[in-house]
């Protein structure tokens, strides 16, 4: 099988770490050869996996080596749970230098190095929340990752990164083979969520791949850094990862997206009654004003 | 070929604009004029962005700041602040003499870089600038101060050299002057040289305890705008101080912080290229009430008149020391043009280069009997070409960031004699056998400025113009027969 490469989206804190980590645990059970590449500067994409606090990063390494050059993939590249290959890039802390260079440096590093030239199936890119620059949007270039799986929830913001993602999406997928491959819904418990994300899917053009429910035990594995499927593989959170694994193995629904335009997104939310019907009256009244106007 | 009217001048831009794709052609006419000093109003654009795709001679902002402004100021230590490049090939090419021991009391030819790696790029740079300053106080005691030279990066990954500068100062007790000029920033060089004035301003006049302990005198003056190429300003100084004034600063050619700190207790500033320091010039006008004045001290009809209009600033012992020094110098005036005006009588020039020269220069050509036919500034602004006007006979060609393609057709229809631009420019120019000097750092000779300056200058020309390699451009086998025979018998 030929190597796929994915990368995964989603607004900050939506639950892409978690999520990726879990559903590359369920491919690697099911004998997938996978490796993760963390995009983050905060380098947690890979804890679960390992059991670790937080791994050596690339960047880090080349800082102290004094430079990328000095580095050789085995000091970068660690393997954990069922074999599955972990990469972090790194990055600065909050606040100085750039980080999305460090992206483009550590990616440049992964294919000098060959590490994408390995007997691999999957590679999963874990990408920093939003495509802040072009170094964010580096996993996807040409000859990158050309399935794109965008976690989201139906929270209104969650929803709004999705589509700010999907035109992201649209640019690189013009001059090249980048496609977005569905919406992984990482449950929230609002209402009529999965209808929503659903709709949201339909109208970019592509599909609600998988509807993750929010249970208990992904926290209670994350606590000993570690996936649901190998803290508890019997538990039934463990079997919706790995029928979101089965569902991406037989994934073939590549599409370029449709971005939706504000006007549409809005109306879609106060369809399911998470936005009330615009009043402007209120528009830029403080509570004062309100009060007193009542 | 016989000089342009003012139609056929026009017909040539009309000419050469033709080849432009619309939107192109459109933009460089109005970079593109016939000279008419009737004309008030503004005669050509300036200061624009460059059309990609044709060969500008522009710079950057860095290229204003460290290359122009900052560089020459001796005693310092000017840090180019990113990548090795930008130091390293802006480092002792603009030939700005000093005096010192280098790499102890002054460290005008050296280069000292950041050295910028990917690492620096992700991680900041701020705690290897602040390394680098501690080195170069270990290092280098004797340097007064650091400057750090903005390169492109640092205004890409939000690095905040002011803190490390200011951090870096309380310790070593020395100015330490962050300056943001960024390559990319403004149009050309011209956004660097006002990015260093106001760094000028807001970190040593406005630092506390700068300034050494200083006695004024009635007749304190400062040269502004020189950067001693080839040892301008000290042919320039001379003058000054022979007809009695005291110059107790030099901006920036083998120049000093200490000198800069004085600066504000000046009664006149003397501004010589006002396009890359009449900022800092308005700035002390509007601060400390010091005037100042615009001078030319190229060719012996500007020095005089400069020297004249800087005398009216103060008493008759001044202007009395003004007329000394005019006849002082003007059997040394007369010898030189006794001696060169012959060989240069009616010679057409074309000039195309930056600052002040475009303008200034022009009076040196004409006390040699030269004619400047074309003039044009890299990175002017409508002041410049507004003082330029007046200097350039009618009918003659302004050109304002010109192409490379205007500029060589112009000089293929113009036909001059001799050029004077830039080293992009010598040897297409000389190729096509045109006789060139290259007015940018004076060619490896200078001075140029005063009257020792003419001398050189004039010389200079010579030398150039009648140079015998000219009347060999052409082949032995494409000569005519009789003239070879000639040569044989």
């Amino acid at each position: 099988m030929a190597l796929r490469q994915c990368a995964i989206y989603g607004k900050g804190g939506i639950g892409k770490s978690t999520t990726t980590q879990n559903l590359v645990s369920a491919l690697a059970e099911a004998g997938q050869k996978v490796m993760i590449v963390g995009c983050d500067p905060k380098a947690d994409s890979t804890r679960l996996i390992l059991h670790a606090k937080a791994q050596n990063s690339i960047m880090e390494m080349a800082a102290e080596a004094g430079s990328v050059e000095d580095l050789e993939l085995e000091d970068v590249l660690k393997v954990g749970y069922r074999d599955i290959k972990c990469v972090e890039s790194g990055g600065p802390e909050p606040g100085v230098g750039c980080a999305g260079r460090g992206v483009i440096t550590a990616i440049n590093f992964l294919e000098e190095e060959g590490a994408y030239e390995e007997d691999l199936d999957f590679v999963f890119y874990d990408v920093l929340g939003d495509v802040v620059c072009g170094g964010f949007a580096m996993p996807i270039r040409e000859n990158k990752a050309q399935e794109i799986y965008i976690v989201c929830s139906g929270e209104m913001m969650a929803m709004y990164a999705a589509n700010n993602i999907a035109k992201g999406i649209v640019k690189y997928a013009n001059s090249g083979s980048v496609r977005l491959a569905g919406l992984i819904c990482n449950s929230r418990n609002t209402a009529r969520e999965d209808e929503l994300i659903m709709e949201l899917a339909r109208q970019l053009g592509t599909q609600m791949i998988h509807f993750v429910p929010r249970d208990n035990v992904v926290q209670r594995a994350e606590i000993r850094r570690m996936t649901v499927v190998e803290y508890d593989p019997t538990a039934k959170q463990a079997d919706e990862y790995r029928q979101l694994a089965n569902k991406i193995v037989n994934n073939r629904n590549f599409v370029i997206p449709t971005p939706i335009t504000m006007d549409e997104l809005e109306s879609l939310l106060m369809e399911f009654g998470i936005l009330d019907e615009e009043d402007e009256s209120i528009i830029g009244k403080a509570a004062h004003e309100e009060a007193a106007s009542a | 070929m016989a000089t342009l009217s003012k139609e056929e001048a026009a017909a040539l831009i009309q000419e050469v604009l033709e080849v432009y794709p619309e939107k192109a052609q459109k933009d460089r006419a109005k970079h593109l004029a016939v000279n008419d000093q009737e004309k008030t109003t503004k005669c050509v654009t300036s200061n624009r962005k460059s059309l990609p795709g044709v060969m500008t001679i522009r710079g950057c902002a860095y290229a204003g700041s460290k290359g122009v402004v900052w560089g020459p100021i001796k005693d310092m230590i000017h840090i180019s602040h990113g990548p090795v490049g930008c130091g390293q090939y802006s480092r002792a090419g603009r030939r700005n003499y000093y005096v010192g021991h280098t790499g102890v009391d002054t460290f005008g030819d050296m280069n000292f870089t950041s050295d910028f790696q990917e690492k620096d790029i992700v991680f900041g740079g701020d705690k290897k600038l602040a390394k680098l300053i501690n080195e170069i106080d270990g290092l280098f005691p004797l340097a007064r101060g650091i400057s750090v030279q903005s390169e492109c990066p640092i205004g890409l990954i939000g690095d905040d050299i002011e803190a490390v500068s200011k951090k870096g100062a309380a310790e070593l007790s020395k100015p330490i002057v962050p300056v943001r000029c960024e390559g990319f920033r403004g149009v050309s060089q011209s956004l660097g040289h006002h990015i260093a004035n106001d760094a000028i301003r807001d970190w040593v006049f406005e630092r506390e305890g700068g300034g050494t302990a200083f006695e004024s005198s009635p007749y304190d003056v400062t040269i502004i705008g020189d950067y001693n190429i080839g040892g301008d300003a000290w042919s320039s100084r001379i003058l000054l101080e022979e007809m009695g004034l005291r110059v107790i600063a030099q901006w920036s050619g083998d120049g000093t912080l200490a000198e800069m700190e004085n600066t504000p207790k000046a009664k006149l500033n003397l501004l010589h290229c006002y396009r890359s320091m009449n900022y800092i010039s308005r700035h002390m006008e509007e601060k400390y009430g010091i005037p100042w004045v615009e001078y030319n001290f190229f060719g012996p009809t500007k020095i005089a008149e400069s020297l004249r209009a800087i005398a009216a600033f103060f008493d008759d012992h001044i202007k009395e020391g003004a007329e000394r020094v005019i006849a002082k110098y003007q059997p040394l005036v007369d010898a030189v043009i006794a001696k060169y005006r012959p060989r240069l009588e009616g010679k057409r020039v074309m000039l195309y280069v930056g600052g002040l020269r475009p303008r200034h220069v022009i009076g040196s050509y004409e006390d040699l009997g030269m004619d400047v036919v074309g003039t044009g500034y890299e990175f002017g602004h409508n002041d410049d070409y507004d003082r330029t006007v007046p200097e350039m006979g009618n009918a003659t060609l302004l050109y304002d960031d010109v192409t490379g393609f205007e500029f060589e057709e112009f000089v293929k229809r113009v036909k001059p004699d001799m050029i004077g631009s830039g080293v992009k420019e010598k040897y297409i120019f000389q190729k096509m056998g045109v006789p060139f000097r290259q007015m940018h750092s004076w060619d490896y000779s200078g001075p140029y400025h005063g009257y020792d300056g003419f001398a050189i200058f004039a010389r200079d020309m010579d030398m150039t113009l009648n140079n015998p390699c000219w009347k060999n451009l052409t082949p032995p086998w494409l000569k005519p027969v009789e003239e070879e025979q000639r040569a044989i018998a």
